[in-house]
Order: C-alpha cells, then structure tokens, then sequence
C-alpha cells in the first residue's frame, strides 16, 4: 500500500487535508506508525479513522457525496469562469450570440449549484471542501483549451457527461437514499447536467471538426463514442455502450426494432467516485 | 383510438408471449427483499393532495413508482410513434433522424419497464392527443417539451419514493437520458432554452405523483390513479 500517494491523492480534492492531520510530516508519521503495529488487513481501517479525524463526518454519508458532488461543480464552475472571461477577453473566439448566451447560462447553472452545495454542506453542520487549484489543460494535454473553440467544447461536454454520471453513481448509496431531500435536490442538479451536456453536445455538432471524421455526436451518447480525439476523455464514456439493463436485454426487445445504438443512448451509466476521481484527476493541480 | 401499444407501425407490436421476468432477475441478485413491503405499510391515504382516484391502479411501493414510470413511458412512447408515423410538414431531415432516436428511447423505456414488471405491469393505456395537432409543428413540439419536462419532474420527484437501490439507479440511468430529450426538444422551439425552466439554485423542479397523474390523465382516456403510491 502506497500511503504517500493515498494522501497525495487526497490533496487533489482537499488541499487542506494536512492541516485537518496537524501537518504533512506529522500525518506520515502517525500513519506510518500506525501501520507498523498492524497487521496489513487492519491498515485501511486505520486510514479510515485518521480520515475521520480530518473531516468528521466529511468522507462519508450525506455529507461525504456533497462534498464530492461540490468539488465537480467547483470544476466546472471555475473551467466556465474562465472561458467566459476568455469570450470577453477576446482570446477565445466563440462564433454566434446564442453560443456565448449558452456558456453564460450554463456557466451561472455551475457557480448556482456550486453555492448550493455549500450551503447545503454549511446547513447539515459539516465543512465545504475548499475549492482545488485547477489546471484545465490537463498538464498540457489540452494547451490551448482557453483559446481553440473546439477543443474547449469537447472539455465542456467531457465534464457535463461526467457530471451527468458522477450523479448517477451516488444516487443508490443508502446514505442518500436515507435523506429524502438531499436525494431530490442532487437529483435535480443531476437532470440539469444531462441538459446541459444535450446542448454542449449539440453546439460541437454545428461547429464541426468532430473525430472521428463521420462520427455523428448527438444530444445523447451513442454506445461510447465521444467524438473526441483524445484517448484522454475516454474513461468519461467507457461503460456507456452497456445494451442490457438488469438482465434485460434492450436490442430489439419484444421483437420490437431498437438497434444497439438507440439502447445504449436510452440509458446513461453511472460511474464510481473513484472512477470519477480518476477521471478529474489531471486537471487539479 | 386504438391502444397505445398497437399504435406504431407493424414492427412496433410487442410479441404477445413476452415472458415477464421475476423479481429476481430484474434486481440481478437477491437483494432488498423487504422493499416492497416496506413500500406497502408506507401507503396512506392522504386526503390534502389532488391525487388521481379513479381509474387503473398503479399499485403500491416500488412497484406502483415502476408502474407510474411505465405509464408515464407508454404516454411518451405513443407520442413519438405518432409523431414519426405521420410527421408535420417538411420535417427536416435532421429532426427526423432525432425524434426518431427519441422514439425508440421511450420505447425502449417502456418495454423495460414492461418486463421488468412482468405480472405487476398495469395494462397497455389509451392515449388521447386530440388536443394535439400533429400536422403542426409548433403543437408538436409544445406538447414533446411538455411530455418531457414533465418526465424529468416525475423522475426527479419519485427518487425518494424508492425504497430498493437497483430501482433508483436505473430511474437515473433513464431520467437523465429524458432531461437530454427536453433540452434538444426546448432548443428545437427556440435555441438557447435548453435549461430555461430551472430554479434560482439552477436545479430541475421536482414533482409529486398528485400533480404529474393529474397532467398525464389529460392525455389518457384510460386514466391512472396514484392512491396506494407511497408518500415518502
């Protein structure tokens, strides 16, 4: 088990996860102390509670998913701030009006879910994530993504999809389906993500360039195509060909036609907080 | 008006001999045995709403959420088949090809929760769109942002009324796939509109049962009543 890079990962979400442990070296420390008393069966149980120690109640539970569910809007909001500001800078040329009135609409949804979440979080007693540092060019991968049109939109509908699938995968735990209002109010920002991700997904169809060439990106996902050339963005769409759904295979279901295409978009698939995790990984710095 | 589900074109008929599947093949697993029962002493009579009363049963628990969400699918369902079967005038190719897929999405919906329901799935239901003009686009696609705005508030509202964590994850899987259709369906009528009818916190506008029955029964001529659906 690799310690240093559990916490490593965990600065990603929580820059302040040293200072909630004493500090950094403190934290090893009492980890590693820790570890070399137990038996390696007992050393995330260990972690756990050290976690606790750092947020309370903020790993798990009700508060746990708001504070996953914040760090992705921060993400989100931010990356719109930041290509707005862009559009009105003039160094990111966006072509018509009802595209720019789109990425302002949109942008003002994630700052909107983003203040709801924290209030949320500040309301049930726990403590909102900080916002991380982000870097929307992925370390480089995407350089110029505040400046290429294209390419900011294939982020955008990259992190809408996402957004759409983050949501999905944390509605079913117990601890949400425990609190009836938390579970409406994440479902309702869960529809609006799928909206979103609909109207980006269009705009990359009008503007053109999609890869590859043919590929025809629609409202809703196409078995797991993207339509993007970057192998970085496809764990945000593997899983999403998925055809049968709770042993019930869709293909021409009932001897009624639906092709393989139109079953996988009926359905959106979730995706694992680690999965998500992942998948934002490289754009928090 | 013929039922909903002869209502498409020859290939649309579901074969008459599908077999429902059990319960337990619908979970996967055996899991959440006492979800039902759980959804069944969760019933009350709640005199304070505009709940739907007379009409086909959509049953209690989680069966009865399932049975709303298959009716609210075959209302859709029979929509788009009517809509493609006789398409308003000079129909762009581009919208053919789309409310096509959103056709046989709401079909594949409906089918689903037909045989994930097996011998708890209410009846095929008589739709009536004679207040619909489908000759006219602008009446088409005003009663489409309404079938499907009005899906997305059913589903957003019916989450916590679900007991078993199967259920609830494939209601998101379709809710969302449903909130992409009312977008495209809302920028189709005027661009940009796509998440015009959220709130200030920029959130969808969940729906109880009461008011989504009372709105899909002005579209059926075989009403559905929610009574025994659980409350919370």
């Amino acid at each position: 088990m690799n310690v240093k890079h559990i916490f490593n990962e965990i600065e990603k979400v929580d820059p302040e996860i040293y200072e909630r442990l004493d500090t950094r070296r403190n934290a090893m420390k009492q980890f590693s102390g820790i570890a070399g008393k137990l038996a390696l069966t007992a050393v995330p149980l260990a972690l756990g509670g050290m976690l606790k120690k750092a947020y309370g109640q903020t790993t798990t539970g009700v508060l746990g998913i708001l504070n996953f569910a914040l760090t992705l809007e921060y993400l989100e909001a931010k990356f719109y701030s930041m290509g707005n500001a862009a559009i009105t800078a003039g160094t990111l040329m966006v072509p018509t009006a009802p595209a720019k009135a789109a990425l302002q609409k949109i942008g003002a949804d994630e700052t909107a879910h983003v203040n709801f979440l924290k209030k949320a979080i500040t309301d049930s007693g726990g403590v909102a994530v900080t916002e991380p540092t982000f870097d929307f060019t992925a370390g480089g991968a995407f350089a110029d993504v505040f400046t290429n049109y294209a390419l900011f939109l294939a982020v955008a509908q990259t992190f809408e999809d996402t957004g759409v699938r983050a949501y999905k995968g944390q509605a079913a735990d117990p601890a949400l389906m425990a609190n009836n209002d938390v579970l409406t109010a994440a479902l309702n920002i869960h529809s609006v993500e799928a909206r979103h991700a609909s109207h980006i997904r269009q705009m990359r169809k009008a503007n053109g360039g999609l890869v590859p060439a043919g590929v025809n990106v629609k409202p809703w996902i196409t078995g797991k195509q993207s339509g993007i050339d970057s192998p970085a963005v496809q764990a945000s769409y593997n899983g999403e060909e998925l055809t049968t759904q709770a042993t019930i295979n869709i293909v021409n279901i009932n001897g009624l036609m639906i092709s393989a295409d139109a079953a996988s978009e009926a359905f959106d698939e979730p995706l694992t907080k680690q999965q998500v995790l992942d998948i934002v990984g490289p754009f928090i710095t | 008006m013929p039922k909903i589900i002869e209502s498409g074109t020859e290939t649309l008929i579901p074969n008459a001999n599908n077999k429902a599947l059990s319960r337990r093949q619908f979970l996967g697993y055996g899991a959440a045995t006492a979800a039902l029962v759980v959804g069944v002493t969760a019933c009350n009579k709640d005199d304070d709403n505009d709940m739907p009363s007379t009409g086909i049963d959509l049953g209690s628990g989680d069966f009865g959420i399932l049975n709303y969400a298959y009716a609210l699918e075959q209302l859709e369902a029979a929509f788009y088949t009517k809509v493609i079967m006789s398409p308003y005038g000079s129909m762009p190719a581009a919208e053919m090809a789309l409310l096509t897929d959103i056709r046989d999405h709401e079909i594949a919906h409906r089918e689903f929760f037909k045989n994930a329901l097996g011998s708890n799935a209410i009846a095929a239901l008589t739709p009536d769109f004679s207040t619909i003009d489908f000759t006219n686009r602008t009446s088409v696609l005003g009663a489409a942002k309404a079938f499907e705005d009005l899906g997305v508030s059913a589903y957003n509202g019916a989450g916590k009324l679900i007991t078993n964590g199967a259920y609830l994850t494939i209601a998101g899987k379709i809710v969302s796939v449903e909130a992409r259709h009312a977008a495209y369906i809302r920028d189709l009528i005027s661009n940009g509109t796509f998440a015009d009818g959220t709130d200030a916190n920029g959130m969808d506008i969940s729906m109880e049962p009461a008011a989504v029955l009372t709105a899909a029964n002005t579209y059926l001529t075989t009403k559905v009543s929610g009574t025994n659906l659980p409350t919370s």
